[in-house]
């Protein structure tokens, strides 16, 4: 559902979110209606600017009259709609979603390059997970140092797919993909190539940016990693004071 | 190594632990809150952020009494404690046992830093097989005299588990080491009778 040309003859209806009395255009979705107006929900694979995904079921939310749940970043808005953002229900299943992303696979925020700037992190910290309480998985996933600039660890890929979308929708590239299902699942760039290797990949760093783990990171920012090259200073003195 | 060790399957989820209660009203008024710290695997930062409270510290000793810790000389663990702290997670039979006896003898247990909410470091171990991961630390890059000490050392599980996996935890304060100020928030809001709630004040890797 991406976002359509704002066009003077769209409708616009009314609603109440948690109650507060609103108003929006017909062909917005729940999620654009609440940041517009301030109203937290939680989510991890809506991102503005790229296609709706609705994978991470994060930013559920209640609709009077009816019994299932609806994803607000896939549901659009309706005249007389009753939205409830937040519940017993709903906080007790983003919980239960946030500590599923912790023990599918590894993520130790305290030695992870992304510890203070990752969604996954604060969404934890919102939503009250102060532990996990089912068992982690423990399972070992592989990196990719291939690419000169970035590299990818699976361990803290949480499948939201903003990579996948960006590299797509805006880069059009489409070095990015999903590979495999269940625990198997991964983001692959090419055929499942070295993403060194990938001869789509532009180097443009737009999936970086918009991973909200440390799953996609620049090269040279973990403990450790920075190497000084000091190379060129004999090089370009020596050719400046040549006769 | 032999998995007889293992007193609770890894992955068999334990009930939900029951939800934290302040202190009873017994120990109100002169009484003072009797505390307990361990520390189990992890690297004492914990304990080290907890003496980061600083001046603070003098205040909350007109509260509480350290009756068992690393930090004071008591040896042996008292029968009726008010607030069990553990630091670091349940990697060796000693660390399991240490858990059991606070659970045992603490009205009320913490869990306190990543290790003990979470496994954290020491955990990173866990998708690699045990003997894999002693041989390297004592044998591959063992300068002198490379052997794997048993003497002396309790015998290591071959998963490493965050205490609650172990022993129910009424109190989780996550972070890497928690925040001298999410420590004081907790041991305060104990000590005047109220449920902290350590989501405010520290999060994982914090």
């Amino acid at each position: 559902m991406p976002p359509a040309n704002p066009q003077a003859n769209v409708r616009v209806v009314t609603l109440t979110i948690d109650g507060q009395d609103l108003s929006a255009r017909a062909d917005e979705t729940i999620i654009e209606v609440c940041r517009e107006n301030q109203i937290p929900i939680p989510s991890l694979c809506y991102l503005d600017g790229l296609s709706i995904w609705g994978a991470c079921r994060l930013c559920l939310v209640e609709l009077e009259g009816q019994n299932r749940l609806f994803a607000a970043c896939s549901t659009r808005v309706a005249e007389g709609m009753r939205i409830t953002t937040q519940t017993e229900r709903l906080r007790r299943y983003r919980r239960t979603i946030v500590e599923l992303l912790f023990a599918e696979r590894s993520h130790i925020c305290s030695v992870c390059v992304s510890n203070n700037h990752c969604e996954l992190q604060t969404l934890a910290q919102k939503c009250g997970v102060d532990h996990v309480r089912i068992p982690y998985r423990q399972a070992r996933y592989q990196m990719d140092s291939s690419h000169e600039l970035f590299r990818l660890d699976h361990n803290r890929c949480i499948l939201c797919t903003r990579c996948v979308r960006v590299c797509d929708e805006i880069e059009g590239a489409h070095t990015w993909d999903v590979m495999g299902r269940g625990s198997d699942c991964q983001v692959i760039t090419d055929l499942a190539q070295p993403w060194g290797e990938s001869e789509t990949c532009t180097g443009c760093g737009k999936c970086v940016q918009v991973c909200p783990t440390g799953a996609l990171v620049k090269q040279g920012t973990s403990a450790g990693e920075m190497v000084k090259d000091k190379h060129f200073l004999p090089i370009l003195a020596r050719r400046r004071h040549a006769p | 190594m032999n998995d007889t060790h293992l007193s609770h399957d890894p992955l068999t989820p334990l009930p939900n632990p029951p939800p934290p209660g302040g202190r009873e009203p017994d120990t109100a008024g002169a009484t003072r809150i009797r505390v307990a710290t361990a520390w189990l695997d992890g690297c004492s930062g914990c304990h080290m952020s907890f003496l980061d409270m600083d001046e603070r510290l003098v205040d909350l000793a007109q509260q509480l009494d350290i009756v068992y810790s690393p930090l004071v000389d008591a040896k042996v663990l008292p029968d009726q404690v008010d607030v069990g702290i553990l630091e670091g997670a349940i990697s060796s039979e000693d660390d399991l046992r240490h858990a059991q006896e606070f659970r045992k003898h603490c009205k009320l247990l913490i869990s306190l830093g990543d290790c003990a909410v979470n496994g954290n470091v020491p955990a990173m171990r866990n998708p690699f097989k045990l003997e894999a991961v002693l041989d390297h630390a004592f044998r591959e890059t063992a300068t002198t005299q490379p052997q794997i000490p048993t003497v002396g050392v309790p015998p290591l599980f071959r998963q490493v588990r965050p205490v609650h996996a172990c022993v129910a935890v009424d109190v989780f304060v996550p972070g890497c080491p928690p925040p001298a100020d999410a420590i004081f928030y907790v041991l305060t809001e104990l000590i005047e009778g109220r449920t902290p709630d350590p989501s405010k004040v520290t999060r994982f890797g914090a």
